[in-house]
């Protein structure tokens, strides 16, 4: 059943990214780029993608997800120096090629040797994270 | 007269005033209303909430937060071993889906991917980076948490947007590399 919901889950995430026009970087740029040809279609997307789950986390409310389990906690503190420096990196990287790990999944088919030098870069990136993390909490107790 | 268009086109600079006289012109003619372009905010919509509902199908049935930053990250680390195949079958399902549907969109699809090698390897380094540093993406922080009314969605959405904004700045306008 986990299985199942999660296949239909990636299909409709991967057909909306497709359909959407996301897997485009020209779109993604052109949305980060305010003083060039703006492209307000990134925003119609995320307009769009937050009304189903507006009212899907309504729906939490008193319930249990349908495979049993919780519904997750907001992690505490709220915000901390990794959502700012984590942040600022993604943006970063998502503005000179226009592509967030999403539409770099969906588009793996498609997107030439490119894409799949993206993905190998990102995985990469991934899998030093943790390490990355830790040295920055480090400066952070220290700072 | 075709080639003298072509060579009109390419002098054209985004945001100059004749390229938006043409887009204004072309929204007020059959032609224009018929160009993909203008229908793009439509697909836009429609392709969100197709996400939206993916979103909402993984929360309420599993019980989870769809982050592909997440998703993907959890199997590179280790971290999300123990849910691996719950993983594995939404990312196939984001992989296939666009392929089910290629047919059915007579357009082409062009994913207008830069060639520099540098460029992508110093952008997937950083997006891979970042996004688990900060512990989710566009889609984890940015459909998830902002339709959560969370403040750190909002708030990591609003520096990644900035960031991002930012570079464009700097290596397209500036450097010109972008």
């Amino acid at each position: 059943m986990r299985i199942l919901l999660s296949l239909l889950a990636g299909s409709l995430f991967g057909g909306g990214l497709f359909v959407s026009g996301m897997t485009d970087t020209t779109k993604v740029q052109g949305w980060l780029d305010v003083f060039g040809n703006w492209d307000p279609t990134l925003a119609f997307v995320m307009g769009g993608a937050i009304i189903p789950m507006f009212f899907a986390w309504r729906l939490t409310e008193g319930r249990k997800p349908l495979v049993g389990g919780a519904f997750p906690d907001l992690p505490r503190p709220e915000l901390d120096h990794r959502l700012i420096t984590g942040s600022v990196l993604f943006g970063m990287g998502w503005g000179l090629a226009g592509l967030c790990p999403g539409p770099a999944v969906a588009s793996l088919t498609y997107n030439g040797v490119e894409g799949l030098l993206f993905m190998a870069a990102m995985l990469t990136g991934m899998g030093v994270a943790p390490v990355i993390g830790r040295n920055l909490d480090r400066i952070a107790t220290t700072a | 007269m075709a080639a003298g268009r072509d060579r009109a086109a390419a002098d054209r600079k985004p945001g100059d005033r004749t390229e938006r006289a043409r887009r204004r012109t072309n929204a007020r003619t059959l032609q224009g209303n018929l160009n993909f372009m203008e229908t793009d905010w439509i697909w836009g919509l429609v392709g969100g909430m197709l996400i939206g509902t993916g979103g909402a199908v993984y929360l309420l049935g599993n019980g989870r937060i769809m982050g592909a930053s997440g998703i993907i990250g959890g199997l590179v680390d280790g971290s999300g071993w123990t849910t691996a195949w719950e993983r594995i079958a939404f990312l196939i399902g984001v992989v296939v889906m666009p392929l089910i549907l290629w047919p059915l969109y007579n357009v082409g699809i062009d994913t207008h991917m830069t060639k520099d090698v540098w460029v992508i390897v110093t952008a997937g380094l950083l997006v891979g980076v970042g996004t688990r540093i900060a512990n989710g993406c566009t889609s984890g922080h940015g459909v998830c948490g902002i339709s959560r009314l969370s403040l750190r969605g909002i708030v990591a959405t609003v520096f990644y947007i900035l960031a991002g904004g930012l570079m464009l700045v700097l290596f397209r306008h500036v450097l010109e590399v972008v």
